[in-house]
């Protein structure tokens, strides 16, 4: 796997006509060190960082307070009514999730495509994954209205002698979410191991050797290591690559599963997958963007990278655009009055809008993509990765609130408006995620590094390593003794 | 004297500052008739663990024995609840409605599997580990930066103190060193 990965680098570095090279000229294996762990290891911290983790930290208090507020007064805090009864909570459950999927796609199916230029964002992004799974997890949990119970969703022998239903979608949600979250932290954790190493090396303070010393497990890069430590990390994006298209899908069955018009379409598992991507990479860019320009890591982020980013963001957003055309042939070609009604009321209803700017956000902006310069500006590449995460977000209201709001009976008919604590519990959650993103690229190497190493031209083993074993340089029999001195 | 510094030692550790010249003397080494020793690197080689004779490891068997059992708990749990402790009968459909139990099995499949792969990896290389004897050599706080080793075990049938370092010496190591138990 690297040995195809460093040569892929090489391959890319001297061929004049290939891809640009996924690494700066002139790096060594020192130099990457250097880099990446001097971010992590510099005495002091930078004023921009200060600022921008003491807002998020200040997002992340509002989210407590919403929390506690919500704990002590009940769920009637939020908007929901009786006929929109899920809202906020999930589409925002949603939208974190899908944030969460390009962080996995990264760091385990790009892996097995030998995809090389994931080396320098994968870490980055499956701690994107890990942050955006857990902001994701605290909706549902919430909107069960008694969050303390909520250990009664797993199956467990108790005295009440019950067992939870294993034919509900939202049984399958519980597995396939705290699954991701486990698979994911322990991706995580395996990747960064070596590089925990290079910081108990490289660290001058006792106390900093200490605690990234037990954090690494004592790995010391034996060969032997090294060989189950690639088994395994290969077998984990092996496994990691059925389980994050699994987990939207299971996301997407929470509706699909259900009667509702505008929920019950087999397009939704690829469609919500697709979304997902979408959402995610658009995420990857919006973090990935800044940081490079804070951290100066244009050479290991190179505008290759980015130009990769906004090629699958554009495809995604084909896909998720083909998704919504299809809503609106199934509307006409299914001759169900519900759900032609459905297509009407979401493009004309009260919430036309909505649908119109998810329109504008997820389809149309993110055409721009198509002409190249668009593609090579970071500005133009935030602005419209920003355009996505809206877009995205408008999505899932769209499925959600839209939908229910005309019930099946016109008296249940009615209109949801969000209240403050369903704002306040929101933005709350991105300041929960930022908080988390500032602390792990303070305290972790936000960039692998051994993997930076392998991309190197130093890393490229020259041709006496490859030498066949049946013609050594040395006869077998000299061995030790005859050796020169 | 001799033989006592001798049984204090864990081996010899040579230097290299790049990998070609690692895996050669490894490769060395090993037709040269060691076989108790280990090379250290700042990131995966894989001809490198070829040279020293590690083949292959054992870490696919525990993934897959880790996913089979998360097969049969996944689905025995849901099928044995659903059936049998908890029957619920639901306009007569059947109690054992696989195709409803698929997700909840795939669930567990990849869960167990996943930690037979971490937690394979991990006991297998006898990690955690905070001390062990190559940290003693000089400058071996490199291996996980920018330099390779090579260490040749004192328990090698034909470790010897001062032949096996002319050996070491001979491939070309930027130095070699004794490494203390």
């Amino acid at each position: 796997m690297a040995d195809a990965m460093k040569q892929t680098g090489q391959e890319a570095s001297n061929a004049a006509y290939g891809p640009p090279p996924v690494i700066g000229p002139g790096h060594t294996f020192a130099s990457v060190t250097e880099k990446i762990a001097s971010i992590v290891l510099r005495k002091g911290t930078k004023r921009g960082w200060m600022v921008g983790f003491g807002l998020s930290f200040l997002g992340m208090l509002m989210m407590l307070n919403t929390i506690t507020y919500l704990v002590f007064k009940g769920i009637g805090i939020w908007g929901n009514n009786t006929t929109v009864g899920w809202a906020f909570d999930i589409i925002n459950f949603v939208w974190w999730i899908g944030i969460g999927h390009a962080g996995t796609l990264i760091s385990a199916i790009l892996l097995l495509m030998r995809q090389s230029w994931r080396t320098s964002i994968n870490r980055f992004a499956e701690a994107m994954t890990l942050f955006a799974v857990a902001c994701a997890g605290l909706f549902p949990a919430l909107h069960t209205g008694r969050p303390w119970l909520d250990y009664w969703l797993f199956p467990y022998p108790n005295t009440m002698g019950m067992w939870p239903n294993f034919r509900s979608p939202l049984m399958w949600d519980v597995f396939a979410v705290s699954t991701y979250a486990t698979v994911s932290a322990l991706f995580w954790f395996i990747g960064l191991i070596p590089d925990l190493a290079t910081l108990r090396d490289r660290a001058t303070s006792k106390i900093r050797k200490v605690i990234y010393g037990m954090l690494a497990l004592g790995w010391r890069g034996s060969t032997r290591h090294w060989s189950r430590y690639e088994t395994a990390y290969l077998l984990l994006a092996g496994l990691s690559t059925p389980l994050v298209l699994s987990v939207h899908t299971i996301v997407s069955f929470d509706f699909s599963i259900g009667i509702i018009p505008g929920w019950h379409a087999t397009i939704f598992p690829p469609y919500f997958v697709a979304g997902a991507i979408y959402a995610g990479f658009a995420m990857v860019l919006t973090l990935g963007i800044p940081i490079r320009k804070y951290y100066g890591l244009d050479d290991f982020i190179t505008n290759r990278h980015l130009r990769n980013m906004a090629k699958v963001m554009l495809a995604t957003g084909l896909i998720v655009g083909y998704g919504y055309a299809m809503e609106a042939f199934f509307a006409w070609y299914s001759a169900n009055t519900y759900e032609a009604y459905m297509y009407k009321n979401r493009t004309t209803g009260p919430y036309w809008y909505i649908y119109w700017l998810l329109i504008l956000c997820n389809i149309a902006v993110p055409q721009l993509l198509w002409i190249k310069k668009y593609r090579e500006s970071t500005v133009m590449l935030f602005v419209i990765s920003m355009f996505i995460n809206v877009g995205m977000w408008l999505e899932r209201f769209v499925i959600i609130v839209t939908s229910l709001h005309r019930d099946f009976l016109p008296s249940a008919w009615t209109m949801y408006t969000p209240t403050v604590f369903d704002f306040t519990m929101f933005f709350g959650t991105i300041g929960f995620f930022l908080t988390l993103m500032f602390l792990f690229i303070r305290i972790l190497p936000m960039i692998s590094i051994y993997e930076m190493r392998t991309m190197v031209p130093e890393a490229k083993l020259k041709s006496e390593a490859h030498a066949s074993p049946d013609k050594p340089a040395m006869p077998p029999a000299g061995g030790p003794q005859e050796s020169p001195a | 004297m001799n033989v006592n510094k001798e049984s204090n030692i864990y081996g010899l550790m040579a230097e290299f500052d790049n990998p070609t010249a690692v895996v050669v003397a490894a490769k060395k080494a090993h037709e040269a008739g060691y076989r108790k020793m280990d090379a250290y690197s700042p990131y995966p080689i894989e001809e490198l663990s070829e040279a020293i004779g590690f083949h292959s490891n054992r870490v696919p068997l525990i993934v897959l024995v880790g996913g089979l059992a998360g097969l049969f708990a996944g689905l025995g749990l849901q099928i044995w609840t659903s059936a049998i402790e908890y029957p619920l009968n639901v306009g007569g459909r059947p109690l054992i409605s696989w195709p409803a139990f698929v997700p909840v099995t795939f669930e567990m499949t990849v869960l167990l599997a996943a930690f037979g792969a971490v937690l394979g990896m991990i006991l297998l290389n006898g990690l955690p580990r905070p001390y062990h004897p190559v940290f003693n050599a000089p400058r071996f706080e490199l291996a996980s930066r920018t330099h390779f080793f090579l260490c040749i075990e004192a328990e090698d049938a034909k470790f010897d103190l001062g032949e096996t370092r002319k050996f070491l010496e001979s491939l070309g190591a930027n130095e070699v060193t004794d490494v203390e138990k």
